[in-house]
C-alpha cells in the first residue's frame, strides 16, 4: 500500500504517483524517424455542438505503413459522465494517454471527493499532451479532441490540441486526423447554430463519409463486417452512443444520395 | 547511566490498545447492512465534508471511525493501492480481500514496531457482488487483527451494544430504506434520536453497472426515517 509523508504525497495527480512508485507513463524512448510506419495510427476524429450538448465521432481505422491494421478500433471513448475524448495520431501512445485520462478524472474524484471542472479536465490532458512531447518530437505524435458538456455553461463545449499540448477551445466544430481537412470542410458548410441532435449525428456521418471517400487512411462504413464509425453525444444527461443499427440507416440514406450524384 | 525502567512486552501491548481503544470510543460508530440490492453504510456524522463513508473501486467501499485526519490518509491510500492494481493489470484483478490485508498489515506494524502510538482507527472495506453470498464486509481494528463479517457490521463506540440491536431487528430481506431505519435505531438506542442532517448515508448497489458507490441525499434519508 502506497503511502507518502506531507511534503512528497503526489495528491490527486495519478500521473505523479505512477512516478512516484517507479511507472513513469511517459518514459524516454528512442526510435528513428524510420521506424515510424511500422506503428499503427489512428486517424480522423471530429466533433461538433448542437443545441444542448457536443456530437463526438470517429473512423475505426488503424493503418501502418500502407497497410491496415485495425479494423475496429475506438478513437472515441467516454471520458466520464459527462466528457469524451477523441485520438488521432500514434495509437499506442494515444490509447495509453485515454487510459491514463480516463483513470485521472476518475482518480481525482476519488481523492478529492468532487469532479474536476470541464475546463479543469481540458487542462489536464493538455498537460498530458505536453508529457509526451519528447516522444512527439520523435514522431510518435498524439492529437486529441475533448469535448463534454458543462455544466457551469449549460452547454456543449469542445478543445483540440496541438502535439506540445497547445490547447484551443473551438466554438462550433473541429476535426483532427489525416482526413481532418476532408472532414472539417463538411462540417463548415453543414454546421449551423442550434442544430438537432439527430441533425448533428447526420452531419458527423457524413464528414466522416467525405473523409473516408478521399483519404486512404480513413475507413468508411464497412457494411460487409457491419463495422460503422463510433458516434456519440454527450449532454445534462450523460454520454450515448449512437446504435450501429441508427448509423446503418443513415448511411443507407448517404449511400443513396452519392449513387444518385 | 541511568537505565530504563522495564516494561513487559504484555503490559506494553495492553497499554497501547487501551490508547487507542479510548480514542476510537470518542468517535461516532458506523454500520454496514446487507440487503438484496446493495449494501447500506450508515454512519452517525454531522459534517458533510468531512466523509467517513467512500468509494475506492468500482465495487469497493472504504468507511473508517476514529481520528479523521488518519483514516482519511489511509482511504486515499487505499484508492492509490486499488487504481495502481487496476492499471498495471485489470479492473476485475482489485479486490477486496487483499486491500483490506493490506490495511491491516499497515495498522498492525504501526501497532506493534513502528508507531510511536497506535492509530486510533477502526476500518471496514466492503465489496458488493453478484449475490449476497459474495458480499464482502472486512472489518479491520486499530492493531491488524482482520474480521470476515457477514450480514452487517458495526464499527465506533459501545459496538457492542449497537451490535445487540442490530442482532435483533436484522433481516436478509431488507429494503433500502428498512435497512437505514433500523440502523439508526440501532446507532440511537432509546434514549436519543438522530435525523438526517446528522447521518452519512452510502450504498453500493447490486445492479451490474461499473461504479457500484453513490451516497444518499439527507432527502431521501429522511423519508426512509419517516
Amino acid at each position: 500500500m502506497p503511502r507518502f509523508s506531507a511534503g512528497d504525497d503526489p495528491g490527486a495527480s495519478f500521473p505523479e504517483l505512477l512516478r512516484k512508485v517507479g511507472l513513469d507513463p511517459f518514459p524516454a524512448i528512442g526510435v528513428s524517424a524510420g521506424d515510424l510506419g511500422a506503428f499503427p495510427h489512428a486517424t480522423t476524429c471530429l466533433a461538433l455542438t448542437y443545441d444542448g450538448g457536443v456530437v463526438m465521432a470517429g473512423d475505426r481505422r488503424a493503418t501502418a505503413g500502407m497497410s491496415i491494421s485495425h479494423r475496429t478500433m475506438d478513437k472515441v471513448v467516454q471520458a466520464d459522465d459527462l466528457s469524451g475524448v477523441a485520438i488521432a495520431g500514434t495509437a499506442g501512445p494515444a490509447m495509453e494517454m485515454i487510459k491514463l485520462f480516463q483513470l485521472q478524472l476518475e482518480y481525482y474524484e476519488k481523492v478529492e471527493g468532487q469532479a474536476l471542472s470541464l475546463e479543469g479536465k481540458a487542462n489536464q490532458l493538455s498537460m498530458m499532451v505536453r508529457s509526451n512531447l519528447p516522444a512527439a518530437m520523435q514522431g510518435l505524435i498524439v492529437v486529441p479532441i475533448f469535448a463534454g458538456y458543462d455544466p457551469l455553461l449549460s452547454r456543449g463545449r469542445l478543445w483540440d490540441y496541438d502535439a506540445t499540448g497547445g490547447r484551443y477551445e473551438e466554438r462550433d466544430f473541429v476535426a483532427t486526423g489525416s482526413g481532418s481537412t476532408l472532414a472539417s470542410t463538411v462540417l463548415r458548410v453543414g454546421w449551423r447554430q442550434q442544430l438537432s441532435r439527430d441533425a448533428a449525428i447526420d452531419l458527423a456521418a457524413r464528414a466522416l463519409w467525405e473523409a473516408s471517400d478521399a483519404d486512404t487512411a480513413t475507413g468508411g462504413p464497412d457494411v460487409l463486417r457491419g463495422i460503422y464509425p463510433i458516434v456519440a453525444s454527450i449532454d445534462s444527461a450523460g454520454w450515448t452512443r449512437v446504435a450501429d443499427e441508427k448509423l446503418a440507416t443513415t448511411y443507407d440514406t448517404i449511400m443513396g444520395e452519392v449513387r444518385k450524384r | 547511566m541511568s537505565m530504563p525502567f522495564y516494561v513487559s512486552p504484555e503490559q506494553m501491548m495492553k497499554d497501547r490498545a487501551d490508547y487507542a481503544r479510548k480514542g476510537i470510543a470518542r468517535g461516532r460508530a458506523l454500520i454496514a447492512v446487507q440487503t438484496p440490492t446493495c449494501i447500506v453504510i450508515v454512519a452517525e456524522n454531522p459534517s458533510t465534508t468531512l466523509r467517513k463513508v467512500s468509494e475506492i473501486y468500482d465495487r469497493i467501499a472504504f468507511a473508517g471511525v476514529g481520528k479523521y485526519n488518519e483514516f482519511d490518509q489511509l482511504r486515499v491510500a487505499g484508492v492509490r493501492a486499488a487504481e495502481l492494481r487496476g492499471y498495471q493489470y485489470s479492473r476485475n484483478d482489485v479486490d477486496a480481500r487483499s486491500l483490506a490485508n493490506q490495511y491491516a498489515q499497515v495498522l498492525g506494524d504501526v501497532f506493534s514496531t513502528m508507531g510511536p502510538k497506535p492509530l486510533e482507527v477502526e476500518l471496514l472495506v466492503v465489496a458488493i457482488a453478484d449475490t449476497q453470498a459474495n458480499d464482502r464486509l472486512f472489518h479491520i481494528l486499530y492493531d491488524g487483527t482482520l474480521l470476515d463479517e457477514r450480514r452487517f457490521c458495526v464499527l465506533g463506540g459501545d459496538a457492542e451494544g449497537i451490535s445487540k440491536r442490530m442482532e435483533s431487528s436484522y433481516r436478509d430481506d431488507l429494503s433500502l430504506d428498512a435497512a437505514i431505519k433500523i440502523a439508526v435505531a440501532a446507532l440511537t438506542g432509546s434514549e436519543r434520536t438522530l435525523d438526517a442532517a446528522d447521518l452519512e448515508v452510502a450504498i453500493l448497489t447490486r445492479n451490474g453497472k461499473r461504479r457500484a458507490f453513490s451516497r444518499v441525499d439527507d432527502a431521501a434519508v429522511a423519508s426512509a426515517l419517516k
